[in-house]
């Protein structure tokens, strides 16, 4: 299988999905998990290979002339997110299937989730930076679709727009990124620019480049002050939120600051910008965690902060921080997805999702119990989880960073103890805590439903406990691939005892206390002064200003009076026209003028005249007639100068007009006079201006040289190619005679309108 | 109550019409003996000119123009009813007709292996016969249509 | 004579426009012939005048000889003239109804959209 087929595979399927679905029916909705399935097997066939340092590239044009082309890079780093895409997609299918059993738009539901899968796995293995920008749209649209899923709500509509709005307006910055980094470098494949370093950097516009594409991270990954969109997400169905808003899409955001690290990383913009980022949002997220009573805003704020520890890492970007964000980035996607699907087995099987609601959950769901503990022990740091592995190399790559190592360090102890606080919430209180047993299960959940949290948090221990051999498939290659040089890492259970290990203990210890204290941390209300400046209230009076400026512009532009649109056009036309023929205008130098006959000036005459008096006259007939005479006047210059054939089209039409007139006038209202004193002269001086710019531009265009080419070949080839000698006729008949063929058909539906207008009449 | 007072207001219009049209002209009778001497002589001139018009002035809008000005005249002299049963085809199939003429000359480049509208020609004695022509025909048709379509359908109201 | 034409070109645009600006409803008409015969005098006009020489070949010559009328303009203006024929009736006849209908020829009063 190829890897082109591998992404498209989930495009190709989506469509077909609702008709699928409705085959599987309700027994068979578990297949769904085999797509993921078939995915995972498929790129883990890869990893023997990216550990022998391989790495491998697909290329398939698709806009040659921009130089877009559909090309994959696998290495290191695309495939560990690849394998977390499919892995964890397996789950999540397999989950979503039987938490949406029976609900009437399931298919409908796959069909956004598949077109999810294949945008982020396109995402991540895309070396071309336009379709990695295609792809991230992508998953920012399928999002916006998931979030929205139960559109019959208010909350989930206006939810699923901000996170569009946002992630989408940031993707617009990336996409000027990359062009702008285009421009410098030459050529828009990743790959390339990683070769490119040095030629990159020192550009001028090096750092507006790299300002637009962490505009693009920011906003995915939810970091400060982007981050309100993604607990409002929350209102997304369970499963979207552990797959698309814990474990992956936001992760989007991630995947490229270290895909950059190579080309940016250790610049100053870099550090400058990506550490104080990720240290605000880390904190920020775990404490704005503790507030929460719904289990997935808090999941969802511990999981601002879990992005935050991630865009810290990368901006210190030193080995033991890359390593520690490495191993962060698999462990969060392990506990973070379980915990999302026990909080959605809590809401399936007894519709609460407040912890502290729930109590001695143990008693009759062993399996979910044991579940959560072990996912919540990796998310407090606790050994021997991968969580505990991360956590130690976490703090150690902030004692080891090369600025503010200790108020770094003091931020992130401070924030993991918000976190223990938050495991303790999840893991402990509703399974062993005391309290009313009003909702209290009678069985544990059906197995699609523990199936995935029991095999993920499993996971998470014993990658923890035998962390060798993952290292050296896994962590290695993708190590290699953000520092773009080979290292070789060694983990270990116990590292002995450093003032890292100190630390961690200080953590879980102060931890506990926070969870026993909660109440304190949750009393004080946000003073609403504060409140007000709040990134989210931002958002909110963006959008109403956008409203507001919307209805403004249509209340002025959009009046409803033909006459004041026709005004603005004019005037708008009149004033770009008009202005460089006045400034440009060097007197007008006809190239050989036609003399003046005596007819001529007559009918010179005559025209304007004719048409004043059709301005004039009060009188319908007379206001016809005096037009008759204008075209008639016409057709007698059309003949003056070279074109018998306009003439006798312009006399026929005249004559048929006449016809018409004749037939219908009687029907039509008499002329009467609406418009006001002040109106009528408004009019008579922005026509005048028209037609003197008219009379302008027609003479400035006689003043150049007219292009000759088109009609000297027409006029050439009639005979020999087009067997006519009236080239006119040729011209539209053959030459053109595409245009004829829409001319007449427009022609068809003139009449059709006519016919229809008059004959088919709504029964009144 | 405003729109109530409209209506009423147009009704009385309707009512205070002068005779329609069609009745004012049928008592033309210089009118009517003119067109029917002219009548022939137009239709003629129509069809010269749309088969000149690759080489002299004239061609398909042309000719389709004079043929509908002639029946048009017909139609203000006799009626509308009376030029439909002089014209035996409905304007609709008219413009149909030319529509379907257009497209087929246009097709037959592709249907010989060459670009949709390529010109063919072919010699038949002195004459020289071509998809242009074919094309201009249905120009002819279709300009006659549509002018008989809108003049007819307003004749009889 | 390009002078002149240039000026009644410009004045057909001034009254047609004017005529486009009225809130009576037949006068629209009267502009829309009179703007069309100006548009399609304007691109006549900028194509080039000369006298009396059309764009048709010679019995017997391969080409016109020099100067011609400028035959694409006229192409141009020919299939124009028909159209705007097609044009001027629709949108007489649509007047005609919605004065049928609505009993009103003031533009101001046809502007709501539920009759």
């Amino acid at each position: 299988m190829d890897v082109l087929l591998a992404v498209l595979s989930g495009f190709l399927l989506a469509p077909l999905a609702p008709w699928l679905d409705r085959r599987l029916g309700k027994r068979w909705g578990w297949m769904w998990a085999l797509v993921p399935l078939g995915l995972l097997l498929f790129f883990l066939r890869f990893v023997p290979a990216l550990a022998r340092g391989e790495a491998f590239t697909r290329r398939l044009p698709w806009i040659p002339r921009l130089d877009v082309h559909l090309s994959f890079h696998l290495d290191g780093l695309s495939v560990l997110f690849a394998l977390l895409i499919s892995g964890i997609g397996v789950f999540i299918f397999l989950y979503a299937a039987c938490y949406l059993e029976g609900h009437p738009h399931r298919g409908r539901f796959f069909l956004s989730l598949l077109g999810f899968m294949a945008s982020m796995l396109g995402l991540v293995l895309a070396d071309n930076a336009i379709a990695l920008f295609v792809f991230w749209e992508l998953t920012s649209l399928s999002s916006y679709l998931l979030i929205g899923f139960e559109h019959e709500r208010e909350r989930a509509r206006s939810a699923a727009l901000q996170a569009l709005l946002v992630t989408g307006a940031g993707g617009l910055a990336l996409l000027a990124g990359w062009l702008l980094l285009g421009q410098i470098g030459g050529g828009i494949e990743l790959s390339q620019w990683r070769h490119q370093r040095e030629q990159l950097i020192v550009h001028p516009h090096a750092e507006w480049a790299l300002a637009l594409i962490l505009l693009g991270a920011f906003t995915k990954s939810a970091q400060f002050p982007f981050h309100f969109w993604l607990p409002n997400a929350m209102e997304a169905p369970t499963p979207v939120s552990a797959y698309l808003h814990s474990a992956t899409m936001v992760k989007a955001g991630v995947y490229l600051l270290a895909r950059l690290q190579p080309i940016f990383g250790g610049t100053e913009l870099w550090n400058a910008t990506i550490v104080p980022v990720g240290a605000v949002t880390l904190s920020l997220g775990a404490l704005l965690a503790v507030r929460q009573r719904e289990a997935k805003r808090l999941l969802a704020y511990s999981t601002v902060s879990a992005l935050g520890v991630l865009t810290l890492l990368l901006g210190v970007g030193t080995p033991t921080a890359v390593m520690a964000a490495m191993v962060f980035l698999l462990a969060h996607a392990l506990y973070k997805a379980a915990l999302f699907l026990i909080a959605g087995i809590w809401d399936h099987e007894m519709g609460a999702r407040e912890p502290e609601r729930l109590a001695g959950l143990r008693r009759t769901m062993p399996i979910t119990t044991a579940a959560a503990v072990l996912a919540a022990a990796s998310l407090a740091g606790l050994p021997p989880s991968l969580g505990f592995l991360s956590k130690e190399l976490f703090y150690e790559a902030l004692r080891t960073a090369p600025r503010w190592p200790l108020l770094l360090l003091a931020n992130a102890v401070l924030a993991g103890m918000a976190l223990v606080a938050v495991a303790g919430l999840m893991g402990v209180r509703p399974f062993f805590g005391r309290g009313p047993i009003e909702l209290q299960p009678r069985h544990e959940a059906p197995w699609p439903l523990w199936l995935g949290p029991s095999l993920l948090s499993l996971g998470g221990t014993i990658s923890g406990l035998w962390p060798a051999s993952l290292e050296r498939m896994l962590l290695n290659p993708a190590i290699t691939a953000v520092l773009g040089e080979s290292v070789h890492t060694h983990l270990a259970l116990w590292p002995g005892l450093n003032p890292v290990l100190l630390l961690s203990v200080l953590t879980i210890v102060g931890g506990i206390g926070m969870y026993a204290g909660r109440g304190i941390v949750r009393a004080p209300a946000l003073p609403s002064v504060l409140a007000r400046f709040a990134p989210s209230a931002a958002y909110a009076s963006l959008l109403n200003g956008i409203y507001v400026l919307a209805r403004l512009q249509t209340r002025v532009l959009q009046s409803g009076h033909l006459r004041y649109y026709l005004l603005t056009i004019i005037a708008w036309t009149v004033s770009i026209v008009g202005y460089p023929l006045v400034t440009r205008a060097d007197g007008v130098a006809l190239r050989r003028p036609a003399p003046e006959h005596v007819l001529d000036i007559g009918l010179a005459l005559i025209i304007p005249l004719a048409a004043l008096a059709a301005v004039r006259f009060t009188s319908r007939l007379a206001a016809i007639a005096t037009l008759g005479v204008v075209g008639y006047a016409i057709a007698l210059l059309y003949m003056i100068f070279g074109a018998p054939d306009l003439a006798l089209t312009q006399f026929m039409v005249e004559s048929l007009t006449v016809i018409l007139f004749v037939l219908i006038f009687y029907h039509l209202p008499r002329f009467t006079t609406l418009s006001g004193r002040w109106a009528r002269a408004r009019d008579v001086v922005v026509s005048l201006l028209a037609g003197g710019m008219v009379s302008g531009l027609v003479l400035s265009i006689l003043g150049m040289s007219p292009p000759d080419a088109i009609s000297e070949y027409f006029v050439h080839k009639s005979v020999p190619e087009a067997h006519g000698r009236n080239v006119v006729n040729v011209i539209l008949v053959d030459f053109r005679a595409l245009d004829t063929l829409g001319e007449i058909t427009v022609l068809a539906l003139a009449g059709l309108g006519v016919y229809a207008l008059m004959r088919l009449r709504v029964e009144e | 109550m405003k729109r109530r007072r409209l209506e009423h207001s147009s009704e009385v219009h309707l009512r205070n019409a002068p005779l329609p049209a069609l009745e004012w002209e049928r008592a033309s009778v210089i009118l009517g003996v003119a067109v029917r001497a002219l009548l022939p002589l137009l239709l003629l001139f129509s069809i010269f000119l749309l088969l000149r018009g690759h080489h002299a002035p004239g061609g398909g809008f042309i000719g389709g123009l004079v043929a509908a000005a002639a029946v048009a005249l017909y139609a203000l002299a006799y009626g509308a009813t009376a030029a439909q049963q002089l014209l035996r085809l409905s304007p609709r199939g008219l413009v149909a007709a030319g529509l379907a003429t257009a497209l087929a000359s246009a097709l037959v480049g592709p249907l010989t292996g060459a670009p949709f509208l390529t010109g063919r020609w072919m010699k038949v004695g002195r004459l020289e016969l071509g998809t242009p022509l074919l094309f201009d025909v249905g120009v002819f048709l279709v300009v006659i249509g549509v002018t008989l379509w809108i003049v007819l359908t307003l004749a009889e109201e | 004579m390009e002078l002149l034409l240039a000026i009644v070109i410009g004045s057909l645009y001034a009254t047609g426009l004017y005529m486009l600006l009225r809130r009576s409803v037949v006068k629209l008409i009267i502009g829309l012939g009179l703007l069309s015969n100006g548009s399609n005098l304007l691109i006549f006009t900028i194509g080039r005048l000369v006298r009396g020489r059309p764009p048709i070949v010679p019995e017997g010559e391969s080409s016109v000889p020099s100067p011609f009328a400028d035959p694409l303009p006229q192409a141009l203006i020919l299939t124009a003239i028909v159209i705007s024929f097609g044009v001027l009736a629709f949108a007489l006849v649509l007047i005609h109804r919605a004065y049928q209908k609505v009993g009103t020829d003031d533009l101001d009063d046809l502007k709501t959209t539920d009759m």
